[in-house]
């Protein structure tokens, strides 16, 4: 195997170069653009090249933004929580319970199928459920449950909760399923022998071995609902407000400067967290 | 393990409610579009009809939806093929260690986790400062690779993870050429693999949204134009485009699972 591999290194690199390419022009440039430009000073016609602190220390005085970090990593934690529930126990399901890989296969393709559809058309798919007149008022009124719709259902806090749940569940399933496969079955058996109940079985087999696929599930979501502002619009319905929000916002009114600072801050805090994880797995050697 | 528990029918109840919860919603709105043209968001439905899908095909009801379907289109396919052939070469250099191969992974990693918002901003201050006009064809298309390219890249991983190279090595000791092993030993094995990531290609560029905001230029893609709507349409014409959006969706990826059945059988018999 090293003869093949040692004999074609050279080729590695003019391989890897387009994806390489594309990632410095598309990903490392546009990011340096955004550090310069946070710094720029604006008006209300045009970006001014300048090297001010001004957006920064707008940023960072203002109570909306530590508002609105508050609520960001309350959104974060919430989901974290709930997907990481549902998305251990269903992955448990699959890899524990079902027998033959076939159906494993199509189970969790099943569940897959729904990522490959917009996400807006997934979150407007909950109107008709949740509005004042939607099927959950309207059942919960007609067994005479409530008298009056429940207005908290749409256009809140609950409803950005619930769609993110809905969206991103299956980024915490797939890893989780994914590192369980590799849990060897008669490690189960041995501690079933040994006479373990098979809530220990849980705590102290199944949930140290499937660890990695854990903090994997845990970075994506994590990292989508910080960077996420669809959701808060749509499901929010405008009154709610996490950080990039505010950045689109800013991007709406072309207060380009102003945008990327907050964009700025919203990197670091992202990457702060992501070293505390990462920490936590080593990331290659799980793939 | 060998017995059904009652572990296990608690789980799998819990699992079908978990699928019901992906799925009610979306065939729900697949129900409501079907409204006769006096009907609302919401049930009960008044009567069925194709009013509202007539009405997204009518150009003045709800803005250029027609032309936003073929530019999405049209861009998935770009996405589809560049991220096809991109990833498969990176996912072949990446069978070794080479010098900066840890920092292009990083790379990779961070371009799938940075938030889309700020992708998107980036691009478009880029452009802007270097007196480029944004349009879906050169920023949007950059812009897509940078969430399609990481996810083709860790496909390729995994593919080439199982991959045995024993094939390859017998390739080689029977004097085929690099090409020759790579054209009629490695690409048909591969072949069902790289249809996914085409698949994943094609479905994430079509249905991105966040990246495109302010890399589109002055044409919208079909998601802008659906987030457009959800601020000032008010009909069930909004379900019939989900619903149509939808079925595009599917049908890419029934027509991926088919062409993998049939390259799969084809595979086998000539083994």
């Amino acid at each position: 195997m090293t003869t093949l591999i040692n004999k074609k290194n050279v080729a590695s690199y003019w391989q890897s170069f387009p994806l390489t390419l594309v990632l410095c022009l598309f990903l490392v440039f546009p990011i340096i653009v955004i550090g310069i430009v946070s710094f720029w000073d604006y008006n209300e016609y045009s970006i001014i090249p300048a090297f001010i602190l001004d957006n920064y220390e707008f940023l960072l005085t203002s109570s909306v933004t530590w508002q609105a970090y508050l609520k960001t990593f309350e959104y974060a934690f919430l989901t974290l929580l709930l997907t990481l529930g549902i998305g251990f126990t269903v992955a448990y399901f699959l890899a524990f319970h079902i027998r033959s890989s076939a159906m494993q296969t199509i189970l969790f393709l099943l569940c897959t199928v729904p990522f490959l559809t917009s996400n807006i058309i997934r979150m407007i798919s909950w109107i008709p459920l949740l509005g004042r007149n939607g099927l959950v008022n309207s059942g919960l009124q007609s067994v005479g449950l409530i008298d009056q719709p429940l207005e908290f259902l749409l256009y809140s806090d609950f409803a950005i909760i619930l769609a993110y749940v809905h969206l991103y569940t299956l980024f915490m399933v797939t890893p989780i399923f994914n590192s369980m496969m590799r849990i060897d079955h008669s490690l189960v058996e041995a501690a079933i022998d040994a006479g373990a109940s098979p809530f220990q079985i849980l705590k102290d087999v199944i949930i140290p071995l499937s660890k990695s696929g854990i903090i994997i599930g845990s970075i994506f979501v994590f990292t989508l609902v910080m960077g996420d502002f669809v959701t808060v619009k749509i499901m929010g319905g405008g009154i709610r407000a996490n950080v990039a929000i505010l950045i689109y916002n800013e991007i709406s009114l072309l207060q380009y400067p102003a945008a990327a600072a907050g964009a700025m801050i919203l990197l670091i805090t992202v990457i702060m967290m992501l070293v505390i994880l990462f920490r936590l797995v080593d990331i290659r050697k799980e793939l | 393990m060998k017995k059904r528990s009652s572990g296990f029918f608690i789980l799998a109840g819990f699992f079908m409610l978990f699928v019901l919860f992906l799925y009610g919603p979306t065939i729900t709105i697949a129900i409501l579009s079907f409204q006769g043209p006096g009907g609302g968001l919401t049930f009960p439905m008044q009567g069925t009809s194709l009013h509202w899908f007539r009405q997204l095909f009518a150009k003045q009801a709800v803005g250029d939806f027609g032309a936003a379907l073929v530019r999405s289109l049209m861009l998935g396919t770009m996405v589809m093929i560049t991220t096809l052939v991109f990833s498969l070469l990176a996912g072949m250099a990446f069978r070794k260690r080479f010098t900066g191969s840890s920092v292009i992974f990083y790379l990779a990693l961070a371009s799938l986790i940075i938030p889309s918002i700020l992708i998107s901003l980036g691009i478009g201050l880029m452009f802007d400062r270097m007196d480029l006009t944004p349009q879906w064809f050169s920023s949007g298309f950059g812009s897509h690779l940078t969430w399609t390219l990481p996810f083709g890249l860790l496909i390729m991983f995994a593919v080439f993870n199982r991959f045995n190279p024993a094939y390859e090595m017998a390739s080689a000791d029977l004097g085929a050429s690099d090409w020759q092993t790579f054209r009629f030993i490695l690409l048909p094995l591969l072949a069902p693999s790289l249809l996914g990531v085409a698949l994943f290609g094609f479905t994430l560029s079509y249905d991105e949204f966040a990246r495109t905001l302010m890399t589109s230029g002055s044409f919208n893609t079909l998601p802008l134009e659906l987030f457009a709507m959800t601020t000032n349409v008010t009909t069930p014409v909004l379900y019939a485009l989900g619903t149509l959006t939808t079925l595009v969706s599917l049908a890419c990826i029934l027509i991926t699972i088919i062409l993998v059945r049939l390259l799969r059988r084809s595979l086998t018999k000539t083994a």
